[in-house]
């Protein structure tokens, strides 16, 4: 892959997120691959389905007292956009199979560079279906 | 643990001289650090040094040096958002050697 990367090839490729944020180290390590891998230049996204949708959660709340007592990162989701990663695909059953809807998630952004910084919704909301079409156009996915 | 003595009170560092608790920080920490690199700290480089903080209390990283460029950019002027005014003022890496003085770890991405 690195042969290619030297030679300015822009692969499509996405981060897929099924797993809880806490509990396992599934999340926060998907999260380390993405910041690290920005620096490639990819054309990269980032899809939340199944208990993956629970890391883009609005007011989590990590202390001791909450039972898990780790350092709560999903403020770094926020930094994705100055990290030009700026699809975040939120599949919209796995919101609903757990009582969730849009209006439950961070409110995560982009400045537009193109269009004199202005701020855009990074969260895509799509179906199944939708995902499935969007996943099958990647080149490379990773599944955390 | 490898420590370093700020004017008497001995601060915990990991070996590669990056404070072992964000909380344990202060502008003499800082000072000190610049001193033991050579390094004076004008009002330029404390632009920079809370500029990392206050992007790690908001999102908890350190921001990568090609993030950190654009962001000083925009906040400090044009003529402050490329490496070379970066390095200008920490010769061993804005990434590595301001996050050092600013208590933070080493940013996420550098080797």
């Amino acid at each position: 892959m690195s042969e290619e990367l030297q030679e300015g090839v822009v692969k499509k490729m996405m981060y897929l997120n099924r797993k809880a944020p806490y509990g396992t180290v599934y999340a926060l390590e998907s999260l380390e691959v993405v910041l690290i891998g920005a620096a490639f230049d990819q054309d990269v996204s980032l899809a939340f389905v199944d208990d993956g949708v629970y890391q883009i959660l609005n007011g989590q709340n990590t202390t001791k007292d909450s039972g898990i007592g780790m350092k709560d990162f999903s403020p770094t989701y926020k930094a994705l956009g100055d990290y030009d990663i700026t699809k975040l695909y939120v599949e919209k059953e796995s919101l609903e199979e757990r009582g969730l809807s849009a209006d439950d998630l961070m409110d995560l952004v982009y400045e537009d560079e193109d269009d004199d910084w202005a701020e855009k919704p990074s969260i895509i909301l799509v179906s199944r279906e939708e995902l499935a079409d969007v996943m099958d156009e990647q080149e490379v996915v990773f599944s955390f | 643990m490898p420590t370093i003595n700020v004017k008497g009170s001995d601060v915990a560092v990991d070996e590669e001289g990056y404070l072992e608790d964000l909380g344990d920080w202060n502008e003499d920490i800082a000072a000190h650090m610049a001193d033991e690199d050579d390094l004076e700290l004008t009002s330029e480089h404390w632009d920079i040094i809370n500029f990392l903080r206050e992007y790690y209390d908001e999102y908890q990283i350190a921001p990568a040096v090609r993030v950190l460029t654009k962001a000083v950019g925009k906040k400090f002027g044009k003529e402050k958002g490329n490496s070379k005014y970066l390095y200008a003022l920490f010769p061993y890496g804005p990434g590595k050697q301001a996050c050092r003085f600013a208590g933070l770890p080493k940013p996420t991405g550098c080797i």
